[in-house]
């Protein structure tokens, strides 16, 4: 009888036990492990040594690739988070138009985002490729010279936003599901009240989506500032490392150059910067987003 | 809401033209694809092809060792596709109709897990799948899949928490064990939610490049997704087999989304809040 409550009390904590063995060796071990080895002189090769703050100081101190990559990487996210956001709510808006069909143009707006990263760089590096890439001889034809995007530092990083934005669509089906849970009597009313087509838009949907705003900020924030993919197959950094992002410096600094301890505190300095971040995004959401769905959604549950 | 008819056609010319921006590439690569090099290459542009080579799929193909980055992809896509289903739904399961100790910063933990960036995790993992033995093998990929992750495990739960308590009662009083209760009644149940799962984990794993860059150093290992890199790597100047190859790739993830789109659209509803 014993035996059976003790069994019963340990069920569970049986369900869940693939998780939490999973966050220990897959999650905190390797945080833990990431975080002493920034403070060791760490290689493939040669044995480790206690290096203090080493890291971190050359860091900060000798290695200016460390604030170039940096800049490059919060200037992507302060171009690719907004603009991203306002495409996907505008498309959202747009597949939510009654009009016939418009669930075709849903799907369509959306396949990119099942797209590889790999496809992605080689489909877009064709299009945009200098020589005979099809955009510049659509650019020729309205009598503009387009620039060699790819190996032109001045719009490589544009280059990069134009691919990164292809995969929208995920983005789009978060805002998509949210507008369309609007109550149409909200919309009926304010039309009453003489609301323009526009007005609704400001005074109803944008309010009501404010958490899904939330949630797509701090999503593509985060991905934003771990771009990789896109940068190691379409531009390799280049050229003239004006597409060298942060994440790139790690990966370069940990299997290129074997300094894994150095590219370990590199990685840290990232996670804090995200943090730093998102609670900034966080905080400021107390004066923008308006919580009166998430007390109804409570209630449900 | 009135629609005039001027509304409709101004609604289908914006549709049109946005979808212009996400079908052209697509198209364009179709087209490319079926030239010659030469008429790739050519200035300006030529849009379709004098002759449908098909036969450049076949030569693409056999140019490299695809068939076996294809057996590996799927061996990895099925496999963690599996895993990912059965320990989310355990692990929901435990959070969603249960209440034990911790429950609430466990979960919490779970959540914040989901905040922490590959770059950080990356080398470490690196090391110790070093130290297991396991670097070059498709077990760095599989295995992580058998102990659940954090966003799938978020969205059954979810899903599990708003079903009465009345339905383990009633299988109780017939006698049915804890683990009889979830896999008999609670996983019929969580259909739609574990095929929501399984697609997006197939599209992930499927696309997926980091994870076999860094943990797959032998060709014989590659995946489809690393296998094509590196083929443009050594293609750079050749564009119809990378072409070819990329359409190839394609295919799978766009028919799995295709068919499975009602899964997608209504799961991403669930996803938010």
């Amino acid at each position: 009888m014993k035996r059976k409550g003790r069994l019963r009390k340990a069920t569970p904590y049986l369900f869940i036990l693939p998780w939490i063995v999973g966050f220990l060796v897959f999650t905190l071990g390797p945080l833990l492990l990431s975080l002493v080895m920034s403070f060791f002189n760490w290689s493939i090769v040669s044995k480790p040594s206690f290096a203090g703050f080493g890291n971190y100081i050359e860091m900060f101190t000798k290695d200016p690739q460390f604030y170039k990559s940096l800049a490059i990487t919060l200037k992507f996210a302060a171009i690719f988070v907004p603009l991203n956001l306002i495409i996907a709510l505008a498309l959202a808006m747009l597949i939510t138009q009654p009009v016939k069909g418009v669930t075709v143009f849903r799907t369509i707006y959306y396949i990119p985002a099942v797209v590889s990263g790999v496809a992605i760089s080689i489909i877009w590096g064709w299009i945009l490729n200098g020589d005979y890439g099809i955009l510049n001889y659509f650019l020729s034809l309205i009598g503009i010279k387009g620039p060699k995007w790819l190996v032109d530092p001045a719009w490589a990083l544009f280059a990069i936003v134009l691919a990164s934005a292809w995969g929208v669509g995920t983005m789009m089906l978060i805002f998509y599901t949210d507008i369309k849970n609007i109550p149409i009597d909200l919309y009926e009313a304010a039309s009453l009240d003489g609301a323009s087509h526009v007005g609704q838009f400001f005074k109803i949907t944008i309010p009501i989506i404010t958490p899904t705003i939330l949630f797509n900020v701090i999503t593509s924030l985060i991905s934003a500032l771990q771009q990789l993919t896109l940068v190691l197959l379409l531009t390799g950094g280049g050229p003239l490392k004006s597409t060298y992002f942060y994440g790139m410096f790690v990966y370069n600094n940990a299997f290129k150059h074997h300094k894994l301890g150095y590219a370990s505190a590199n990685a840290w300095v990232m996670f804090i910067v995200i943090l730093i971040l998102t609670s900034i995004v966080f905080k400021s959401s107390s004066a923008w987003v308006f919580y009166e769905t998430e007390v109804k959604e409570g209630k449900k549950k | 809401m009135k629609t005039s008819k001027k509304y409709k056609v101004i609604m289908y010319v914006i549709l049109g033209a946005v979808a212009v921006y996400f079908l052209f590439p697509l198209l364009w690569m179709i087209l490319t694809a079926f030239k010659t090099e030469a008429e790739a290459q050519g200035y300006p542009p030529k849009f379709l092809p004098d002759k449908w080579l098909i036969s450049n799929f076949v030569t693409a193909w056999q140019s490299q060792e695809f068939t076996r980055f294809l057996m590996n992809s799927v061996l990895v896509t099925v496999m963690t596709t599996i895993g990912q289903i059965l320990s989310c739904s355990l692990v929901a399961y435990g959070f969603a109709r249960y209440n034990f100790r911790f429950k609430n910063i466990l979960f919490m933990i779970l959540l914040a897990t989901m905040m922490i960036p590959w770059d950080v995790t990356m080398i470490p993992m690196y090391m110790e799948f070093k130290a297991f033995g396991w670097i070059n093998s498709l077990k760095t990929l599989i295995v992580p899949s058998f102990f659940g992750s954090a966003y799938y495990i978020f969205l059954l739960r979810q899903f599990l928490m708003g079903i009465p308590k009345d339905f383990e009662e009633a299988a109780r009083i017939d006698g049915a064990n804890a683990f009889e209760i979830y896999s008999r009644i609670f996983m019929p149940m969580m259909k739609p939610q574990l095929i929501l799962i399984g697609i997006l984990n197939i599209l992930t794993v499927w696309n997926d490049y980091l994870g076999p860059l860094i943990f797959l150093q032998d060709r014989s290992k590659y995946t489809l997704a690393l296998g094509l890199a590196s083929f443009k790597g050594v293609h750079e100047t050749q564009i119809i087999p990378l072409m070819c190859i990329t359409i190839i790739m394609i295919i799978p993830p766009v028919l799995v989304f295709i068919a499975a789109q009602k899964y997608i659209v209504e799961g991403k509803s669930g996803a938010i809040k």
